[in-house]
């Protein structure tokens, strides 16, 4: 396994690549001119072509391209055009609040979901089962604005509970992280537990119908042991593929819970930097989502060998 | 068995109310959320309102306007003006400082005058007669001009725009297309550079330093009393989360209300107001360029067929939320006049038709570029296109935010290569209220604002503007503008509006202006 991981690694590097041409080209053929915005309503087209000439924004492209290849190369991610800050520092301090969220988010749904979805299977066409599969389409269907909105006028402007907005990293305060990445967990957490409750259900009834699911009731194992033991861990697949794309989106796209919520992450940075059409925040933003799901791939492969010996063989 | 119950939910409430209380602000902080995010911190190099705030936080003006609109003195103690209204001498009041505490000189101040002199419409304008700036020792400073103006004082005064903020030399020797990154002001209040976090928060602490002025502080003018020891900017990109968090009392001020949001204000918590009296003009300019706004009579055309009226209806509903106004220089403000004004209020089709016929409009579409993401300009673009359609007009629109809409517009080729036809934006009424700082008006061809209109006798009137001996002669000659305006189809103003800013009960002293300003403002009981 560890000889598969490192050849996995290795093939990271071209893919990386193919990535970083690929967000250069597009973002420098998309309309946009982050001189425009720099400069604002008022500016002459004189002052535009100084400004731009001043980001080098005038070279030609495939200079622009190679001028931030060698800066990555060498560790420097540049300079927001904006805020004159560096693109690292600004990526490092918008990325705690996207990770504690999808790590909250996760393991709020995984504790959830795959009960729910095992009971669900077992209780296979019971009123539980129907009760649990209406809440789970309810889930998954509701917009997660709506859900953050009435989770917001429901604990925190009635009740006064939790905050309406923001966020208070772990390290500075765990009470306050508690307080508030509860309601935005709790909004992001209802499409997951959904979407893994579902999988999980349908999986687990697919292995409840194989015959050594059959062979166990019959020699006598305890009901739990055969839907916890043998089916749970067989189904476990397409759970983990589910939860591991799921992490992946959580970390990369949830702007919407990230603004209805003023959480400062890396979702509402993309958004950002992308109407201020930041080419350094961007392009590194773009390379590290990037490199985060083809690693989260890695840990998903990875978790398939634990789970189905026949893969790792 | 109960009285275990019992004694679990109590320590389950305990623990839970220690969990959930929310922590307020202080009395000594404010917490603002303003309209948009601050992006650009160099209110020279960016017009951007919300970089203008900032700057009115930690930076002080010569002058000032007061809520009468008269020009006060800010910086400057004292001024003399020679006979032949040529030299202007100011000596700066005593007790200034900047953040470090090293104190404030004329060489700052010309310093300062020269880079916004470079960015500044009215700057540039007011350079163009300027044979010298400089100073004559720490405190006093002169400009000299090769002719006489009355609108010196204006420009140094002018609260929007560029206003003319006062940085220290060293800074203000940045060039003027590079933005500064050194943030010392000497304002009311102090930047906190490192406290910066782009997209976030902003934060700024009082100025030990700042000696107010003595007068009673009235818009930009008075004395500037900083009565909270901090000021945390949060920035919010969804107005709803904004105003949940005003009635919720995490935090302070909120700058804009939108209209539809108005209901949901809790008014036992929330005081709401039009802080800005002023407001905005809505307008929209065509491409003189190409085709089909390369035709004067199909300017003319578009003139007629778009109404104010729909357009300000369908975007801010009740009629208590907008104002109908077809001056070019803004009504209810000095250069107000009503010539020509019909062509740009109410809609006449049947005109509008017939101009297009005599113009042989081929059918060539429209590009009306529509920003969607401003609250207060996304229902606009879709009323006028169904104006012109109904008029005769192809029209193509096209949805993007106003960073996107930036951009485009500077691109001077054919539609058919990424152009546009109609742009519409807004200006607040400080920034078009006369020709030196009207940029609607620029008619420079392709080195002028976007549309690139070349109409020279414009700059010719702009120019008269500024070296106009009266007031009598300068109200003639915008009035002259605003028909040239309006006859070559440069802009057309669609109406003004104001916005609903809200602050909390316990927040005392918030100052109507029309910028929004933070000093004066307390916290807490009386």
């Amino acid at each position: 396994m560890f000889g598969y991981i490192v050849r996995r690694s290795v093939m990271t590097i071209p893919v990386m690549g193919v990535v970083a041409l690929i967000v250069f080209a597009l973002l420098h053929f998309a309309p946009g001119d982050p001189a425009a915005i720099m400069a604002g309503d008022s500016a002459s087209p004189a002052q535009l072509a100084e400004i731009r000439a001043r980001l080098g924004l005038d070279q030609p492209l495939h200079i622009q391209f190679f001028y931030w290849l060698g800066q990555l190369g060498q560790g420097h991610f540049g300079t927001s055009l904006h805020s004159h800050k560096p693109v690292a520092e600004m990526i490092s301090s918008r990325i705690g609040p996207t990770l504690s969220l999808a790590v909250t988010t996760m393991t709020f749904s995984l504790l959830v979901a795959i009960p729910m979805g095992v009971y669900a299977a077992w209780a296979r066409g019971r009123l539980s089962d129907r009760l649990v599969m209406m809440m789970a389409v309810l889930g998954f269907s509701t917009p997660v604005f709506v859900t953050g909105y009435a989770l917001i006028y429901l604990f925190s402007l009635n009740a006064g509970w939790f905050p309406v907005q923001g966020f208070t990293p772990l390290a500075t305060d765990p009470v306050r992280f508690l307080q508030t990445a509860t309601l935005p967990t709790l909004t992001l957490s209802a499409v997951y537990v959904a979407l893994i409750a579902r999988i999980t259900r349908s999986s687990v009834l697919e292995i409840l119908g194989e015959d050594f699911i059959r062979t166990a009731r019959a020699k006598g194992v305890p009901e739990a042991r055969v839907v916890l033991r043998h089916a749970l861990r067989n189904a476990a697949v397409p759970i983990v593929t589910v939860a591991g794309s799921g992490a992946a989106f959580l970390i990369s796209g949830v702007v919407v819970t990230e603004s209805v919520f003023n959480i400062p992450g890396l979702g509402r940075l993309m958004v950002e930097s992308v109407l201020a059409r930041d080419y350094p925040l961007i392009q590194s933003l773009m390379l590290l989502l990037s490199l985060i799901y083809i690693l989260i791939n890695l840990g998903i492969d990875v978790l398939y060998m634990v789970f189905d010996p026949r893969i790792r063989a | 068995m109960k009285l275990h119950m019992k004694m679990a939910s109590s320590l389950l409430a305990a623990v839970v109310s220690t969990l959930l209380i929310c922590v307020p602000a202080t009395a000594s902080e404010l917490k603002i959320v303003m309209e948009s995010r601050l992006g650009n911190l160099d209110p020279i190099l960016s017009a951007s309102h919300q970089t203008r705030d900032h700057g009115y936080l930690i930076y002080d003006t010569l002058f000032a306007l007061d809520a009468e609109q008269k020009i006060h003195p800010q910086m400057v103690d004292s001024y003399k003006v020679s006979e032949d209204g040529k030299v202007y001498t100011f000596t700066l009041r005593d007790g200034l400082k900047w953040h470090n505490g090293a104190p404030v000189t004329a060489a700052d101040v010309v310093a300062s005058i020269k880079r916004w002199g470079k960015r500044d419409r009215m700057g540039i304008a007011l350079m163009s007669i300027t044979s010298d700036v400089s100073a004559a020792d720490a405190k006093t400073f002169s400009l000299t001009l090769s002719t006489p103006s009355g609108v010196i004082l204006d420009a140094f005064a002018k609260p929007s725009g560029v206003p003319l903020f006062i940085m220290p030399a060293k800074v203000a020797e940045t060039p003027v297309t590079e933005a500064i990154t050194n943030y010392t002001g000497s304002g009311p209040f102090n930047f906190k550079a490192d406290e910066y976090q782009p997209g976030v928060k902003a934060v700024y602490v009082k100025n030990e330093n700042y000696v107010p002025r003595k007068e009673e502080p009235s818009w930009f003018a008075g004395g500037k009393l900083a009565k909270v020891d901090r000021i945390t900017r949060i920035e919010m990109a969804d107005p709803l989360t904004s105003l949940n968090a005003l009635n919720s009392g995490e935090v302070d001020y909120v700058q804009n209300i939108n209209s539809d949001l108005m209901p949901l204000v809790n008014a036992s918590k929330v005081t709401t107001a039009r802080l800005d009296q002023l407001g905005y003009q809505i307008s929209y300019r065509f491409n003189h360029l190409q085709a089909p706004f390369n035709n004067k009579l199909v300017r003319q055309a578009a003139l007629w067929a778009i109404g104010q009226q729909e357009v300000m209806q369908a975007q801010f509903g009740a009629p208590e939320n907008y104002k109908l106004c077809g001056a070019v220089f803004g009504c209810g403000l000095p250069y107000e006049s009503d010539v020509l004004a019909e062509m740009v209020m109410k809609p006449n089709v049947e005109k509008a038709k017939a101009l297009l016929k005599q113009a042989g409009y081929d059918g060539k579409p429209v590009t009306i570029l529509h920003i969607s993401d401003i609250p207060s300009l996304s229902s606009v673009a879709p009323v006028m296109a169904q104006q012109l359609r109904a008029a005769g007009f192809v029209v193509d629109l096209q949805a993007m935010d106003f960073m996107t809409m930036l951009s485009r517009r500077a691109n001077q080729g054919p539609t058919t290569e990424g152009g546009w036809s109609i742009f519409i934006t807004s200006w607040h009424n400080t920034e078009i209220q006369e020709p030196l700082r009207n940029f609607m008006i620029v008619a420079e061809g392709k080195g002028g604002y976007a549309g690139w209109a070349d109409v020279p006798a414009i700059p010719q009137l702009t120019k008269a503007f500024l070296t106009a001996g009266s007031e009598a002669e300068r109200k003639e000659i915008a009035t002259k503008i605003q028909s040239i305006v309006y006859d070559e189809g440069v802009f057309a103003p669609l109406g003004s509006f104001a916005r609903i800013s809200g602050f909390g009960k316990d927040v005392r002293g918030v100052l109507p202006a029309p910028a929004n300003i933070f000093w004066n403002i307390s916290k807490g009981a009386p």
